[in-house]
């Protein structure tokens, strides 16, 4: 642990005050942070599950939106590097109370903090809040934009499950016109070198998005056949209401996965999820309990990339600070 | 009122045809003469020598605010931004609180701006009661009060049987309807145009077709009624097409361009910047160059700001959130200089008719001229003037810009409000 990290990021340096989305990222800047997810992935398998390298740093997790799996990520991420965390959420707090973003971050700010985890419904809050405050910006997750810790912790799920991205076929099937998860994905794999397709009916696909690099699918057996990673979406009840789909039971069986499918699919396809799963909509239960599935190994690898995250923006380099409570 | 005599511009008045060196004669509030070496006479001389001088500038689209948010505007902030941008005409658009689609709200902003003497208000009232597109206002009450067209602006009359009967209703007046061509259900919440720029920051789109069905729609329903509709801010080239095939057959439809609609498109928008926030939405470099070639060949008529203040903390806020709109009226001849005159679309004098003869004339108001005997309302351009956009010393309360920080040519040196010259 101390080796590794110590060694890693003398080579390259992390020089933005901010993490908001990979489409800003080079293909170094995601490797770094990879490479030192890698290096914190083992403090979660100790029996005593921290090191000090954040001692000492403030961390606000401010999420805007209800989100469970997201944000106990990033609180226990912070923990595990001895940060202090403090969650924020619209029930009960001045966030529900009609005030601005702007103002809730200035009084935050006028408290101290190192890093502010945001979470917002609206595409760019995290953009408009990292230009005003002197505070590293992390986004967890903003609007139909980026979602930037869902796409490292999947490339580096990727990465780990297959030794490589560069040359890998990636589907990504469902709700792409309204999937942060999606866009952060494609910016990813594509600067990573990995050939991505988008699946999906033509009412869930945004404008231009051949534009950025990408296939573009409406059959789900084009989609399927020849790829590495199934990277599935999840379909929210409100895109029914809002004509998209015509039911969810039409959209699983033009595109929701089952065993059925996946025998066209290549013999060591990974299936993969940001969840929550809607279980017999997008994917079928048994594929996603089953072999090719990867969703938990998803999770647990979000607590590193996460730690990571937070480490880099809250630009504490020092070897000195890893040591860890190991005995050394 | 003593004389005053500007000497030695480059007179432009497309009213009168003319373009050349000319001295301007004003007395008692109106042009006495204009004419090649008018004697001084004791009269008081401004020296105009290498600049251009102007009927005052109108602006058929502005949003004053008042009654009802003064703390984005005031008649008064209004007034004095027209003037810093050239306008010595503005017509005030009818989304006030309460609505302007009665006599009283009408008489309260033609009062007020009288009052302040800045420059001239005209109104357009609304066209439905409330600008809820349901009842139809008392059309007579607003046009006797001096209203000059009417519009539900911010809202389209969505409902095709109500603008009919406002269409055939308002032959009556010979006056337009100004119509913010917009399908409701095909905008279904977007917030900027729907591409590549929208799609990359996850934001949701209003496609061109939400405009150009309206308009194809209103088009359809002038050739039935045989009524005039104004069409307001074009932005798409599927509008301007459908216009220009209008005009041939000879409906009676006119519309107007803002300048930011001819000079940036949806990229402006960048990272969320709020300030290129506007309705309709800036769009593609194909639709800009259309919006531009329209203008040039006279499918659009007119160019109009659509001057829409808010406070910097509304615009302060997520894109989402953000409200639409762009403080227009102090740098929109700056703006039309750098996409109109400098890229030799126009020449000065056939900008000066975008900005003061044509709206003048859809107004039918005696502006925009610089005849014997009308109001003395000019402007003094240098049109070679270099200036910095600085939204943060506009005299409007809206300080938003997307051209902030960009030095555009072409500055308003003085302006002439009946008679009465001063700096803008």
């Amino acid at each position: 642990m101390t080796t590794t990290v110590g060694h890693e990021p003398q080579t390259m340096a992390w020089t933005r005050k901010d993490l908001l989305g990979l489409r800003e990222l080079s293909a170094e800047d995601i490797r770094l942070i990879l490479q030192t997810a890698e290096s914190f992935r083992e403090i979660s398998l100790r029996p005593i599950k921290k090191v000090p390298a954040l001692r000492g740093k403030t961390v606000v997790n401010l999420f805007f939106e209800p989100s469970t799996r997201t944000r106990t990520s990033f609180e226990l991420a912070a923990k595990r590097l001895s940060a202090d965390i403090v969650n924020i959420t619209p029930q009960g707090s001045s966030l529900s109370k009609g005030e601005t973003v702007l103002d809730t971050v200035r009084n935050l700010e006028a408290l101290k903090v190192d890093a502010l985890v945001i979470r917002h419904a609206a595409a760019g809050v995290p953009h408009l809040i990292a230009q005003r405050a002197t505070s590293a910006v992390i986004n967890a997750g903003d609007g139909a934009h980026e979602h930037p810790t869902q796409a490292l912790l999947d490339l580096f799920t990727i990465q780990e499950k297959r030794g490589r991205i560069e040359g890998l076929r990636v589907s990504i099937i469902g709700d792409i016109a309204h999937s942060r998860v999606a866009r952060s994905n494609i910016w990813g794999l594509i600067k990573l070198g990995a050939h991505v397709t988008v699946c999906g009916p033509p009412t869930l696909m945004p404008a231009a998005i051949d534009q950025l690099g990408v296939r573009v699918t409406h059959d789900v057996s084009t989609a399927i056949r020849d790829a590495d990673v199934l990277m599935l979406l999840r379909i929210q009840h409100e895109r029914q209401e809002a004509m998209l789909v015509p039911s969810l039971r039409e959209y699983r069986l033009r595109y929701g996965i089952d065993q059925d499918r996946l025998t066209h699919a290549k013999p060591d396809v990974l299936i993969m999820h940001p969840g929550p799963v809607n279980r017999g909509v997008e994917l079928d239960s048994r594929v996603a309990d089953g072999p090719f599935s990867v969703i938990l190994d998803q999770v647990t690898n979000g607590l590193a990339v996460r730690m990571a995250a937070l480490y880099l923006v809250c630009g504490t380099r020092k070897e000195e600070d890893l040591h860890g409570d190991t005995p050394h | 009122m003593a004389t005053l005599l500007i000497k030695g511009g480059r007179v432009i008045d497309p009213s009168q045809t003319r373009d050349g060196a000319a001295d301007v004669l004003i007395e008692e509030g109106h042009i006495a003469a204009v004419d090649t070496a008018i004697p001084v006479n004791g009269a008081r001389v401004l020296d105009v020598s290498g600049k251009i001088v102007a009927p005052g500038l109108v602006d058929l689209h502005t949003h004053l605010r008042q009654p009802g948010r003064e703390d984005k505007e005031t008649i008064e902030t209004g007034c004095r931004a027209a003037r810093r941008g050239g306008f010595t005409t503005i017509c005030a658009m009818p989304n006030t609180t309460p609505a302007m689609d009665q006599r009283g709200i009408v008489d309260f902003v033609h009062q007020e701006a009288e009052r302040l003497g800045l420059v001239s208000v005209r109104t357009i009232g609304a066209i439905t009661k409330g600008r809820q597109g349901r009842e139809l206002t008392d059309f007579s009450e607003l046009f006797d009060a001096g209203c000059i067209a009417l519009s539900d602006d911010g809202n389209p009359v969505a409902d095709g049987f109500l603008m009919r009967r406002a269409l055939e209703y308002a032959k009556v007046f010979d006056r337009p309807l100004i119509q913010h061509a917009e399908d409701p259900a095909l905008v279904a919440g977007g917030v900027m145009h729907e591409g590549l720029v929208s799609t990359t920051l996850g934001l949701r789109g209003i496609p061109s077709e939400a405009e150009s069905i309206m308009v194809a729609r209103d088009i359809a329903l002038a050739e039935l009624t045989g009524g005039w509709v104004h069409v307001a801010h074009l932005s798409s080239a599927q509008s301007v097409e459908l216009i220009r095939q209008a005009k041939r057959r000879g409906v009676h439809v006119t519309c107007e361009v803002t300048p930011h609609h001819l000079a940036l498109t949806h990229e402006a928008v960048g990272e969320f910047d709020t300030r290129a926030k506007v309705n309709p939405p800036l769009r593609t470099e194909k639709d800009r160059a259309s919006l531009v070639e329209g203008l040039r060949d006279g499918t659009i008529d007119c160019i109009a700001t659509d001057h829409a203040p808010h406070t910097d903390w509304e615009k302060e806020a997520d894109f989402d959130a953000a409200p639409f709109g762009i403080s227009g009226l102090e740098t929109a001849l700056a703006v039309c200089v750098e996409a109109l005159i400098t890229t030799k679309v126009l020449t000065w004098s056939q900008l000066i008719e975008k900005l003061a003869t044509a709206p003048a004339r859809i107004a039918d108001l005696r502006a925009g001229t610089l005849a014997v005997g009308a109001s003395a309302d000019l402007v003094v351009i240098d049109p070679s003037a270099h200036w910095t956009v600085e939204p943060q010393r506009f005299v409007s309360k809206g300080r938003h810009s997307p051209f902030a920080g960009r030095v555009v040519t072409g500055a308003v040196e003085r302006v002439c409000y009946r008679g009465v010259e001063s700096e803008p």
